[in-house]
């Protein structure tokens, strides 16, 4: 949670480059994307921490309450969305690939939006899933939104949930069908976006209609 | 470490310093194949020395910026035009 003196407000799917400058001026500089809704009070940004990251160890580890960051922001227009589109919404997360889906889905839900939305979510376990609790309760509200969990590499017993990578007929299962015309939000690992938005294009998606967000090797 | 791509809204942040509008909306036409894209969905590397944007069809190095201290060095040479 951080809060933005003068900060000019966001619209959901929006990043911020947060700087870090050691001692000796050497400067290392990432992107993470903002987490909380444009209607909420305070910014937030969900970072997940790296074994050798060397921004995110930093953000995760050592970072107190109370310090400074640098931040320029918000930044981005191209994956961004916002509550008054009428177009099927399907947001495709892998791990912290979350965090953009969630702004549109706290902006969805705080703008009152009722479109049809589902979040197709890969994680590898379910101590994992990031956002768990509050994706059941919005789940639950009964205003058109659904969440679709993978688990793809421990799962809890009992589950029948899906376990594989997303693929297309995956996809074409619990997706919108192309002829619906959704709007495709798809964020994650690098890899995972590749598959994710070639699966959808193999379905008849349009590239246009398909907003990706690479966030680099993180969590592969 | 070997680069890993992401997409052109990564580099909107830095672009800010550059332009006075929003770019990853602005639409780019690539100097090699010609195909014209939003620049945020072309590709980008940041962590190349410096940051580059490439074609997104057919890898053409479209803009690289590279920082030097104080000093913002950014070459459009590889895009043949950029709507503003
Ligand atoms: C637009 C955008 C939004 C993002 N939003 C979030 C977010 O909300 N939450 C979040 O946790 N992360 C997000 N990321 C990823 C984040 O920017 C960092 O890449 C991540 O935190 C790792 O940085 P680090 O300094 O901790 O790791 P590093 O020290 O940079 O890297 C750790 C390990 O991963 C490898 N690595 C990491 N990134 C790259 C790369 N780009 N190219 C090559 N190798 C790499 C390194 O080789 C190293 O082995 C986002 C990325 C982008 C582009
Ligand atoms: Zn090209």
């Amino acid at each position: 949670m951080l809060d933005m003196p003068e900060w000019p407000g966001h619209r959901a799917g929006q990043h911020v480059d947060v700087r870090l400058t050691a001692e000796d001026g050497y400067q290392a500089q990432r992107s993470y994307s903002i987490a909380s809704a444009p209607e909420d009070d305070r910014l937030a940004i969900t970072v997940e921490a790296l074994p050798d990251g060397e921004v995110s160890s930093y953000l995760v580890g050592e970072l107190r309450v109370g310090d400074q960051l640098e931040l320029r922001g918000p930044i981005g227009g191209y994956f961004v969305w916002e509550a008054d589109r009428t177009e099927p919404l399907l947001l495709v997360a892998g791990g912290s690939g979350v965090v953009p889906l969630m702004s549109m889905i706290r902006h969805r839900h705080a703008a009152g939006a009722t479109v049809p939305t589902k979040l197709l979510f890969s994680s590898r376990a379910w101590e994992d899933v990031i956002y768990r609790d509050e994706l059941e309760r919005l789940a639950s509200a009964g205003d058109g939104f659904a969440v679709i969990h993978i688990l793809t590499r421990m799962q809890p017993e009992g589950w029948t949930g899906y376990t594989r990578r997303v693929d297309a007929a995956m996809l074409s299962d619990v997706g919108w069908s192309a002829s619906a015309m959704p709007a495709s939000f798809v964020c994650g690992p690098t890899p995972f976006v590749e598959a994710v938005a070639s699966a959808l294009v193999l379905l008849g998606h349009a590239a246009p209609t398909i907003k990706t967000e690479r966030f680099g090797p993180t969590g592969g | 470490m070997d680069d890993v791509m992401v997409d052109g809204n990564a580099l909107a942040g830095e672009l800010s310093e550059v332009f006075s509008q929003e770019m990853t909306l602005a639409r780019v036409a690539c100097g090699s194949c010609g195909a014209v894209e939003q620049l945020g969905a072309d590709h980008a590397y940041t962590r190349a020395p410096g940051m580059v944007l490439r074609c997104c069809h057919c890898d053409h190095v479209l803009l690289v910026m590279v920082r030097a201290g104080e000093q913002l060095r950014v070459s459009l040479a590889g895009s043949r035009w950029i709507d503003l």
